[in-house]
């Protein structure tokens, strides 16, 4: 970790952005350095992600759902976190880290609301302003979650623009991050953007993966054959795949969403369609695979997730796949809801619709001697959106 | 002479002509059709444009504000496509210089020597490109100055003296000088620093050094001038007027001349 930041991974990331960011990021690749090397600063966040977000998240061996696939499943139970999802480990890093760099007003961005609620819950805990934005479908498939951060002091400006969705309201935070850059500071929710963003989102959602690492050796001394996870733009599953890495006997499986099914173009898994090497394009500040066509217009995603309906992917997730160190592969809306219910009734856990997707394909791919599925949220927040499709 | 000596030579003869700085309208290529932009285009030549900043449609305008993101989608959704939208340059470029306004992903999809090629072959002079900031440009820039074209770089309030030194030292054609830390719009207040904002980048480049984004008045535009600009650039107003009141964007651009005059 005494290393800098990495801009770019292998041909990925960069920083696309307009020049009146470029002093901010370099700001935040800057304060980022010296916090992660400040002792202080680590046993603040170390003391907070333990006694307010519940750390260390327990590793559980499903046992219902392991005699199903014939095989011991583990889930990492970021669903236990306080908010409800692993989202509010990078929410408090990088909002302890805007108070550090005397920064008081805070937007952000949210899809299906789990980063929204974590920046809003960080950002009471914190006494700093803040603003997240949120496309009106989600506004309308996420109603919980709009009322808990009003509840939380946030402000959710919604955004018209587009499919109203995740896209736009990253597009609508980086907007306002421009106009306000100086006394603002954007708490971007996944391992994507503009670096340093890539690089400070999975380092602080590497504890996932740290905490599944050591949990394992010491429930079965040794390494998962697995790990699977969901990726829209993938910081859970950077957060647990980072520390396997290189363990190159585990396999690492980043689960997009199908959508309607991947012959339809409506789905939302850039990672899985282009293959390696495909689909590079840039999208909210980076170089990564992206959704677009053939004049590099940017389609919109499809998923009934709201959190993984997202064009974009994480650049070093592009980066991983490229060079054979994971495999990116996509389950259908269908699948997940499946994955949803019977999860429910196997272990009484109500996976995220998100995190179904990785469950779903370990469901369709049993084969395995020992998994680790990281179940990055709870479901409670979709329940109307569910209902009604079950 | 090649497209960065045409846009040079517009400020020169703005200037020569005792004018206080030269203009420039933005237009959005294909809003509200290809058609009708290119006669706003043509307009802009009449009612007295020096050059004519040409952007691209793009379907997530990141540096863009409501107006211009709007006839962005509105462009798209009328089908303009970039090969289309580039041949736009074609209706005016004998008149005055255009330089091209275009975001990074459609340069890349179309390929880096591609797309240069395509602005050469169409007659544009130069390349904005708003989220392509100085350490991401070399390979394009190095494209362009083998074909005579300028990759004319922004610069913000919030830029530190360190970086224009090194835009100013990569800068072709103009400076791109965005006058406020915000995306493109209409702004009722003028920024006070103005002066010494284009002061500072004034003295860490050689090439004349424009002002955009949110100029939408006469008034602002000669303030602009007053201020030390060597050309105002107005975008979000004029994009208005094509979609509202598409006739009266040959007065309108003729005002700002006006305001500009000696």
């Amino acid at each position: 970790m005494s290393s800098g930041i990495e801009h770019r991974f292998g041909p990925y990331g960069g920083q696309y952005v307009p020049e009146t960011l470029m002093p901010a990021l370099a700001e935040l690749e800057q304060a980022w350095l010296e916090a992660r090397d400040d002792e202080r600063f680590q046993a603040r966040l170390r003391g907070l992600l333990q006694a307010y977000v519940g750390r260390p998240s327990p590793l559980y061996l499903a046992e219902r759902l392991s005699a199903q696939v014939g095989h011991p499943v583990y889930l990492k139970r970021e669903d236990l976190n306080h908010t409800g999802a692993h989202k509010i480990n990078n929410a408090l890093g990088q909002a302890l880290l805007a108070q550090r760099m005397g920064k008081r007003r805070i937007v952000a961005e949210t899809g299906a609301g789990q980063h929204g609620v974590a920046t809003a819950t960080a950002c009471a805990l914190l006494d700093l302003e803040c603003v997240v934005h949120m496309g009106t479908e989600d506004i309308r498939r996420q109603q919980p979650n709009v009322q808990r951060m009003e509840l939380l002091g946030a402000t959710v400006m919604p955004v018209q623009a587009g499919a109203r969705t995740l896209k736009e309201a990253v597009s609508a935070a980086i907007r306002d991050w421009v106009t306000n850059v100086t006394d603002t500071h954007y708490i971007l929710g996944t391992a994507a953007g503009p670096a340093p963003y890539p690089a400070i989102v999975r380092d602080l959602q590497r504890v996932i993966g740290d905490e599944a690492r050591a949990q394992v050796f010491e429930l079965t001394g040794r390494l998962p054959e697995r790990v699977i996870a969901c990726v829209g733009g993938g910081s859970n599953a950077i957060g647990i795949f980072t520390p396997f890495v290189p363990d190159t006997e585990v396999r690492l499986i980043g689960v997009e969403p199908a959508g309607e099914g991947i012959e339809t173009g409506r789905h939302g898994a850039p990672l899985t369609v282009g293959g390696p090497g495909g689909s590079g394009g840039i999208l909210h500040g980076s170089y990564s695979a992206i959704m677009q066509d053939e004049d590099g217009q940017i389609l919109e995603a499809h998923s009934i997730s709201a959190g993984l309906d997202y064009p974009g992917s994480g650049p070093e997730h592009a980066w991983l796949r490229d060079q054979g160190r994971a495999t990116y592969t996509a389950i259908t809306d269908r699948e997940a809801l499946d994955a949803f219910a019977r999860v429910a009734r196997l272990e009484g856990i109500i996976p995220a619709l998100e995190s179904a997707h990785a469950l779903a394909w370990l469901f369709n791919n049993p084969d395995s001697e020992l998994d680790i599925v990281c179940l990055s949220g709870r479901g409670d927040k979709d329940l109307a959106e569910v209902i009604a499709k079950l | 002479m090649s497209g960065a000596e045409r846009i040079a030579a517009a400020f020169e003869s703005a200037r020569a002509e005792g004018r206080r700085a030269a203009l420039m309208p933005y237009l959005m290529a294909g809003y509200p059709d290809l058609e009708r932009s290119r006669e706003i285009a043509r307009d802009y030549v009449a009612g007295g444009a020096d050059l004519i900043e040409l952007g691209i449609p793009f379907s997530d305008p990141l540096a863009d504000g409501p107006v211009i993101h709007a006839a962005d989608v509105a462009a798209l959704a009328a089908g303009a496509n970039v090969t289309d939208a580039l041949s736009v340059v074609r209706a005016v470029d004998e008149h005055v210089p255009v330089v091209v306004m275009c975001y990074a992903n459609v340069i890349l999809a179309r390929g880096l020597e591609r797309f240069a090629d395509l602005l050469a072959e169409v007659g544009a002079s130069g390349l904005i490109v708003p989220d392509l900031p100085l350490e991401e440009a070399p390979a394009i820039r190095e494209l362009l100055d083998a074909r005579g074209l300028a990759l004319v770089p922004l610069v913000a309030p919030t830029t530190p003296d360190e970086r224009l030194t090194r835009i100013g030292a990569a800068a072709r054609g103009f400076v791109y000088t965005v006058s406020v830390t915000g995306t493109t719009g209409e702004r009722d207040e003028s920024d006070a620093g103005l002066p010494e904002i284009l002061a500072r980048v004034r003295a860490h480049s050689e090439v004349p050094v424009a002002l955009g984004f949110g100029i939408g008045t006469p008034a602002q535009a000669a303030a602009a001038a007053a201020a030390g600009a060597d050309g105002v650039i107005v975008g979000t107003r004029l994009v208005r007027a094509a979609g509202e009141a598409p006739g009266e964007v040959r007065s309108l651009v003729a005002e700002f001349a006006a305001a500009l005059a000696a």
